[in-house]
Parts: C-alpha cells; sequence; structure tokens
C-alpha cells in the first residue's frame, strides 16, 4: 500500500488537471474583479513602462497597467466565450436530436442546414452575421453564438441515430417501454458527456473566433479592453519597440485557451468508459 | 467507369448550383436586415456634409429605395448572369476587385499551403512512427499550442521580430510601396511574402500533424507492420516502405478539405502585415459597409471552399479502388 502513496493513478492525475484548470479560470474573474477598473485609469507620469516587479505586463501608451487590462480583457473574453458556446451546443442539442428522432424530412433539413453553414469559411460568416447584426459587442456575441453549431450538431446526431439502432434499444422497445422512458434511461446517459465535452471543446473555438473577430475592427469599442481589441491597438505601438503590449496578453490568451482545451480532453477522459479505467 | 464518374460530377455540380443558392438567399437576407445604413457607411466621416438630396441619389442609383424582395430578384437574375454589382468603395465591379484581390491572396496561400502541407506530413510521419519518443512529444507540444494560438497573435510576434527587431523583412504590403504589382520584381515579391505565408503556416502545421500522427500509429499497429517489424524491419523503413502510400491519402484530402480555414487564417494574416489581398479587402467590405462586394466575397469563398472538398473527394474517388466499387459512398 505505501509504495502506491505517491504514485497518483491517472484517475486523480486527471482529476488534479482539471481542478488546475478551474483554478486558473476563478483566478482570471477574481483577478479582473480585484483590479477592478485599475486597468482604465490613465496615469501618464508611469506611460510606456516595460515589465517590472510592480508591473509585470507593464504598462500603455497612456500609463495604464497592462496586467490589470489583460485580466479585464481575458474575463470578458471567457465570457463571450461562455455565452456563445453555451448557445452553440444548445443549438446543436436540439437540431442533433430532431434531426436523429423526428423523421426523415426534418433530418435532411437539418442535415443541409450544417452543410449550409459549414459552406463558407468560418471567419467570413463571422464577418457577415458580425455586420448584419449592426456590429458591437452583440454583434460579435452573436456572430460566434450563432455560427459554431454544425460540427457538434453532427456529432450528436450520429451518436443518437447510431444509439437508435442498438440491439438493446430494440430489445427494450419490444418489452414495451415508451419512447419517453427510452429516452431518459438509454439515450440521455450516453448523450448528457457527449454534448458536455462538445460543450467544453467548442469554448477554444470561440474564443479565438471571437478575439480574431475584435482584432478585425469588429465590435468592441476600446473602452472595453477585450484582448483582441487590446492586440489591435497595440499594433500601432509595435514599431515603437513596444514588445511587452502584445506578447504578455497574447501569451496569457493562448495559455487559457490550452487550458480550456486540456478542460475538455481530460474531462472526456473521464467520461468514456473505455479511458474510464487506464 | 466513366458513366459512374459522369453521375458523380454531375451530382457534385448541382450540389453546388444548390449550396451557392442557399448560401446568396441566406447571406441577403442577413445583410439586409443589418442596422448598419450603407450610405452612412460609405459616406463615413462626411456625413454631415452631404445634403438630403445628394443622400436620395445614392439611394435611387443603389436602387436602396425598392423593396427588399425586388432587390432580390433583381440581384439574383444578375447574379445568374454572372454580375455581382458595383463595388461601393472602390467603385468597381465586385468580379473585377474580387479577380486582382484574389490573385494576390493566392500567392500567399499557395505558398502557406504547400509548406504547411509538406512540412505538417513530415512531423507528423515522425511522431507517429515513434510514438511516445522525445520528439513525438515535442511535435504534439508544438501543434496542440498552435491549435490554441490565435494566427493574429503568431503574425505580430514575426512581425515585431524579424521586421522591427532585425529589420530582415518589409513592415508591409505585397510589394514596395511606390511600385505596382507588376513593376515589383519575383523576389521583392517573395520577400514581401515570407512573413505572412510562414505565418500561415506555423498555424496551419498544427491540424495536419495530428491527423497524419493518428493515422501514422494506426498504419503502425496493422497486421502488414506488425509483419514488417517481424522480420526484422526498422520502424523508419516501415513508414517510407508501407504506412507512406497509406497514410498520405487521407493527409493530401485534409489539406484540400480545409481551404476555409486557410482563408480565413489569410484574412487575419493579411490584416496584420497590410497585405492587400482579398482578405484584407474582406474586412474592408464589413467595415465599411460594401455590400455587393461582401456578398461578393461570401459566394466567391463558398466556391473556393467547395473546390477544395470537391478535389479531396475527387482524389479519394481516383486514387482508392475500394471507394470507386461502392459508388454509395457520395451523396
Amino acid at each position: 500500500m505505501m509504495t502506491n502513496f505517491l504514485v497518483l493513478d491517472l484517475r486523480t492525475r486527471t482529476m488534479m488537471v482539471i481542478f488546475g484548470c478551474l483554478l486558473l479560470f476563478s483566478g482570471i474573474f477574481l483577478g479582473a474583479w480585484l483590479y477592478g477598473e485599475q486597468g482604465q485609469t490613465t496615469n501618464l507620469p508611469l506611460r510606456k513602462l516595460p515589465p517590472g516587479w510592480d508591473r509585470p505586463f507593464g504598462t500603455d501608451w497612456l500609463g495604464r497597467d497592462m496586467f490589470a487590462r489583460t485580466l479585464k480583457g481575458l474575463r470578458i473574453s471567457l465570457e463571450i466565450g461562455l455565452a456563445a458556446a453555451t448557445c452553440s451546443a444548445s443549438i446543436a442539442l436540439v437540431f442533433g436530436l430532431a434531426a436523429a428522432t423526428m423523421g426523415r424530412l426534418v433530418d435532411v433539413v437539418v442535415t443541409w442546414l450544417c452543410d449550409v453553414g459549414m459552406a463558407t469559411p468560418h471567419l467570413v460568416l463571422l464577418i457577415l452575421i458580425s455586420f448584419a447584426c449592426g456590429g458591437g459587442a452583440k454583434g460579435v456575441i452573436i456572430a460566434v453564438a450563432a455560427s459554431h453549431w454544425p460540427a457538434l450538431t453532427r456529432v450528436i446526431r450520429a451518436e443518437v441515430m447510431q444509439l437508435r439502432t442498438s440491439d438493446y434499444i430494440k430489445l427494450s422497445r419490444r418489452l414495451g417501454r415508451s419512447s419517453a422512458w427510452i429516452a431518459r434511461h438509454h439515450l440521455l446517459p450516453h448523450v448528457a458527456p457527449q454534448f458536455l465535452v462538445g460543450l467544453l471543446l467548442l469554448f477554444p473555438h470561440a474564443i479565438l473566433h471571437a478575439a480574431g473577430l475584435t482584432f478585425l475592427g469588429f465590435g468592441m469599442s476600446p473602452h472595453t479592453p477585450e484582448i483582441g481589441t487590446l492586440l489591435a491597438e497595440s499594433m500601432r505601438y509595435l514599431s515603437t519597440g513596444m514588445w511587452w503590449l502584445a506578447v504578455a496578453p497574447g501569451l496569457t490568451l493562448v495559455l487559457s485557451v490550452m487550458a480550456f482545451d486540456v478542460l475538455g480532453n481530460n474531462v472526456r477522459a473521464l467520461l468514456d468508459p473505455k479511458t474510464l479505467r487506464e | 467507369m466513366p458513366l459512374q464518374l459522369t453521375k458523380f460530377l454531375f451530382a457534385k455540380t448541382l450540389r453546388l448550383v444548390l449550396l451557392v443558392a442557399a448560401v446568396a438567399t441566406l447571406s441577403f437576407v442577413l445583410v439586409s436586415r443589418s442596422p448598419i445604413d450603407p450610405v452612412d457607411a460609405y459616406v463615413g466621416a462626411a456625413v454631415m456634409k452631404i445634403s438630403p438630396e445628394q443622400r436620395q441619389m445614392i439611394i435611387a442609383r443603389w436602387g436602396l429605395d425598392r423593396p427588399p424582395l425586388e432587390r432580390f430578384g433583381r440581384w439574383a437574375a444578375q447574379l445568374a448572369k454572372g454580375d455581382f454589382g458595383v463595388s461601393t468603395i472602390f467603385n468597381e465591379p465586385v468580379t473585377a476587385v474580387i479577380a486582382k484581390r484574389f490573385v494576390t491572396s493566392l500567392w500567399l496561400m499557395v505558398l502557406a499551403w504547400c509548406f504547411s502541407g509538406l512540412l505538417g506530413f513530415a512531423l507528423g510521419l515522425i511522431a507517429g512512427a515513434w510514438e511516445e519518443s522525445p520528439a513525438d512529444r515535442l511535435i504534439r507540444l508544438y501543434a496542440y499550442t498552435m491549435a490554441s494560438t490565435p494566427t493574429f497573435w503568431v503574425g505580430m510576434i514575426l512581425l515585431m521580430l524579424f521586421s522591427v527587431y532585425l529589420g530582415w523583412t518589409p513592415v508591409c504590403c505585397a510589394w514596395p510601396p511606390g511600385l505596382s504589382a507588376e513593376q515589383a520584381t519575383l523576389w521583392q515579391r517573395l520577400h514581401h511574402l515570407l512573413l505572412p505565408a510562414v505565418t500561415l503556416s506555423l498555424i496551419g502545421i498544427a491540424q495536419i500533424t495530428l491527423h497524419t500522427r493518428e493515422k501514422t500509429i494506426e498504419a503502425m499497429r496493422s497486421d502488414y507492420a506488425v509483419f514488417a517489424r517481424a522480420q526484422g524491419e526498422s520502424p523508419g523503413g516501415i513508414v517510407c516502405r508501407r504506412a507512406l502510400r497509406n497514410v498520405a491519402l487521407p493527409a493530401v484530402t485534409l489539406q484540400f478539405a480545409s481551404l476555409g480555414e486557410l482563408f480565413g487564417g489569410a484574412v487575419l494574416a493579411e490584416q496584420v502585415f497590410a497585405y492587400p489581398g482579398l482578405g484584407r479587402t474582406t474586412v474592408e467590405a464589413g467595415i465599411r459597409g460594401d455590400i455587393p462586394l461582401l456578398l461578393g466575397i461570401v459566394l466567391f469563398s463558398t466556391i473556393f471552399v467547395f473546390t477544395g472538398n470537391f478535389v479531396a473527394d475527387l482524389i479519394y474517388y481516383l486514387v482508392d479502388p475500394r471507394l470507386r466499387k461502392t459508388a454509395g459512398g457520395f451523396s
């Protein structure tokens, strides 16, 4: 027993990784809340300072603390990603279930909608929807929320279709169970983990697309320092050698997106019975 | 066999027509619901200077005073004839603008596409052949990191490093300022192209690497690879002589099927490097409310993505004998 004390099994390690990711996200939210408006106050004597002990990310051309601004921007990015991914995943769930259970016509329509939704390059679609919503923060959120569902819809549709033709469900039907009973006891336990993992793995895409869209200048006024806006603004100061304006905020964005990816994959490993016992 | 091929091509063409019609209808509905006033967006800062009469003239000239349905009918009829209308910001036919800008983008996309494809494939093979080796771990870490990295940020870092600090590459544009595209030499074009293409490639490698790695691992565990192993063949030998042909096909088709992401990446990279290609034009059209141009680009990029997927399917069809026998592989 003692030998196993320090060697953690994969399951415990997975749990710890998940916990670490959640800790990082709460850290971002907590930090953004603690710093409050500090990232917006201009402090001209302290402008254009490179990173140091007091200000880990330096200050910008108005003397605003970049660390506070980055945290705030990251929080906005995470919020957009959260809202958009939840919205897209819900659409995917409804469409996927409808396609798989409501007959041939609905299936054809949903499959066709997926094809149309994936026909245009994603970024072009985002620009189009954002334009249609009149730009602004609203435009960005709607664009990201309304364009990420096709892939997950296909996954859920395929999963449910495969389940419906499986032997134990046919048997259950023969034993006289109602459709509602089967849906609750046989379909739900299979689809729920798929949905959760799909939702988690949508976050990285949603966050990156939102950041890309705001970087291009769609949405977000300079007063809401979303991370894409932050980086777009710093573009103007790159040639003057203020490298810290771009490096640290971008790096934190990469790390948080990676953390979401890791979180999703670890939750999948935990929920999937095939990898659960490894 | 030719009959089957004809059927395949016919089905694909029909699909393209339906797809473009659906995308055209949906995008038209979207842009006509936009609260952004196209006249305001066109005039921009000079909005106070134009008189109501001038505004009326612009509206009448663009046909904005008609009901949406009539406008859509007219636009669709023109579209069917291949006329995409006139771009409001460039004052040129949309087709001419797209053609000119796309050629500039094509340089960038082709270079990045080939580079990321070849390098990603090679990295994926190495990672898959020596699974769990230090090289595999390194390659995987790189690929996962790049999958989470925004294209524009990579571009900014490269721009800062190579253009601002080292001064090896130009800061902007596709050719030296003051020259036209025709006057610039090939060397100058490539020099301006280098950083945007590297940016796109660094990101683009991720997907193809991970995909090839999966396929290679699958191939290395297959019966024929185990048999070769038992006969004393080294992992490298198995990859080169046995797995390569099986892994190459999915990699090539994936590379063709990822043209949409390539286009999206080009939009971001062109924005960072102020590269005057189609991607930058898309952003301009969106921000300055050039509806005909935006719709034109949406349709053009749809056809572009479709072509990629079509080529991917066609290659499968022509190369893989298993798929040719079961014609049901295509819908």
